[in-house]
């Protein structure tokens, strides 16, 4: 039997179907990108970045949202990072695989499956509301932790198990506990995966908007502590643009937020190419 | 004959429902080498690592009957499992350095165990990679990563690991199979220096290699210790049939 199109034929327009999608996925981001950082850039000065707004952001710059959103990141860092590692550090190497794990697992899972709304209400009715931290640094930064525990649980737990089983052997075998094990050799070798991990999860963070517009309030002045409202640049450009302030100023504040997770990735790639170096062979 | 340091009495081991060792009883001299020899799955691995009670480490393995070091039963209640494998080191059938400096990897041991003294501990860490024979090859370049040593290089600094927390026992699993013939001539070499000093227990499954460096050998079959005397007799005299057929390498 003669197949209706012979192998040949079929073999091109594989080809050539194959190298529209790939086109398609590029051209895509390269539209978004080249669309954003043209309708931004005529309102890109040093004075945008250094300024602070005036009449609610439609003039001015966009200092306070920079140094609002870095200060999230910190609180973020600094609470989903601990617990996320020491989570990890539980499931791979204390918990014997069973019943608990699964149920911490599937807790896990689901928790990363929750959308990013939900979790900003619940921000707001638990650390806004319930544990009185109101609008503020620490209840956006709070609510982003929850948001991106579940990822770095998960990469940290991966970097994790991946540490050769013979590393852990040889430290037992000269006579080192669990815990020494775990903190000197485990832990420092699955470092470079843990830290890519880490800056991957804060790169989604940097962009989230509905988990913060509920806990970190929409104050465009200068934080002075922990406690005080901030408005965060993907916020910042949504309140521009949805409530028609500067459709320029929300492009180039797109520009700013595109250029911040640009090299937030570009930083974990760079320390996965540093390690990838010194990486354990076997 | 010199005293009796490592002696098994009937060991059983069990993983899950399946019988790994049956009823091992034999005994290793102190500063003498032990060649465990047999097929691949006879069980001469899971033996040796019943020594340190690397075994507790695998879920579900259960294990009956004697273990005695230096007279105590290291299987008996109030042994720290920690603390024996300070005194029984164990050195792997893959080297496997830690990622860090050659200095760290040596001086992981006496540091895991309190020392912080830096004069010290450079003393310990020549002195180990000196006896490990290692010493001409990395004395200048102690802060490189261990990872980037050869494969030969990466054993003995296995080795020099092991002395530094200075055992009285070295445990040596199949400790050439992924190593080239002068990697292996290398280690050979350091086995019959380090016997001197302590009583040491090799897995191989090169016969050549048990027949060199051994002055017993144990010779294992499916779980069962088949034969055990000095070396020579199992290699020229052996009492049983299938010592016979597998050292003149009619199976396995």
């Amino acid at each position: 039997m003669t197949p209706l199109i012979s192998p040949s034929t079929s073999n091109r327009a594989a080809k050539v179907m194959l190298w529209v999608s790939a086109s398609i996925s590029i051209l895509t981001l390269l539209f978004i990108l080249g669309y954003i950082v043209v309708q931004g850039l005529s309102v890109l000065t040093l004075s945008f970045l250094l300024e602070s707004p005036r009449l609610s952001g439609a003039e001015g710059g966009i200092l306070p949202a920079i140094v609002g959103t870095f200060c999230l990141m910190l609180v973020t860092l600094l609470s989903a990072v601990p617990i996320g590692i020491g989570a990890a550090i539980y499931l791979a190497e204390y918990a014997h695989e069973g019943a608990v794990t699964r149920i911490i697992s599937f807790g896990v899972e689901c928790l990363a499956g929750i959308p990013s709304i939900v979790i900003g209400l619940f921000g707001y009715a638990f650390l806004a509301i319930y544990l009185g931290f109101g609008f503020s640094i620490l209840s956006g930064g709070l609510a982003l932790m929850f948001m991106i525990l579940p990822w770095i649980v998960r990469v940290s737990e991966e970097s994790l198990k991946a540490v050769p089983g013979g590393l852990r052997e040889a430290s037992f075998a000269l006579g080192a506990t669990k815990w020494q094990t775990v903190s000197r050799v485990v832990l420092p070798t699955a470092i470079p995966g843990i830290t890519t991990g880490v800056i991957l999860g804060i790169g989604k963070a940097i962009g989230e908007t509905a988990v913060i517009m509920f806990t970190a309030g929409s104050s465009l002045l200068m934080p002075t502590s922990l406690f005080d409202p901030v408005r965060a640049l993907p916020y910042h450009l949504y309140i521009l643009a949805s409530e028609g302030i500067s459709d320029k100023m929300a492009y180039g504040s797109s520009v700013v937020l595109l250029v911040m997770v640009l090299v937030i990735n570009l930083a974990a790639v760079a320390i996965q190419r540093h390690y990838g170096r010194h990486h354990v062979r076997n | 004959m010199s005293e009796i340091e490592i002696e098994s009495r009937n060991l059983d081991l069990w993983y899950g429902s399946a019988q790994a060792l049956k009823a091992i009883t034999m005994a290793m001299p102190e500063k003498k080498v032990t060649a465990i020899i047999g097929p691949s799955g006879c069980g001469k691995s899971t033996f040796i690592r019943c020594i340190n009670r690397m075994n507790d480490l695998v879920k579900d393995c259960r294990i009956t009957g004697e273990l005695l070091f230096e007279g105590t039963n290291i299987y008996g209640n109030s042994v720290d499992a920690v603390e024996l494998r300070k005194k029984i080191g164990m050195v792997f059938q893959k080297p496997n350095p830690f990622p860090m400096s050659i200095y760290d990897n040596v001086a992981y041991g006496p540091r895991v165990h309190g020392l912080r003294n830096r004069e010290e501990l450079d003393r310990i860490v020549e002195e180990s990679l000196k006896a490990s024979a290692l010493w001409n090859e990395v004395g200048d370049i102690l802060d490189r990563s261990a990872i980037d040593l050869s494969g030969g290089q990466q054993q003995r600094l296995c080795i020099a690991r092991t002395l530094a927390v200075k055992p009285k026992v070295i445990l040596f699993d199949e400790p050439c199979s992924a190593l080239d013939p002068i990697s292996t001539a290398k280690i050979e070499d350091l086995i019959n220096t380090l016997k001197h000093d302590y009583t040491i227990v090799i897995v191989t499954h090169n016969m050549q290699q048990a027949a060199r460096v051994s002055d017993h050998t144990a010779f294992f079959l499916l779980g069962e210790l088949v034969e055990f005397g000095k070396t020579k007799q199992i290699f020229e005299l052996p009492e049983k049939k299938s010592t016979e057929d597998y050292t003149t390498g009619r199976f396995g």
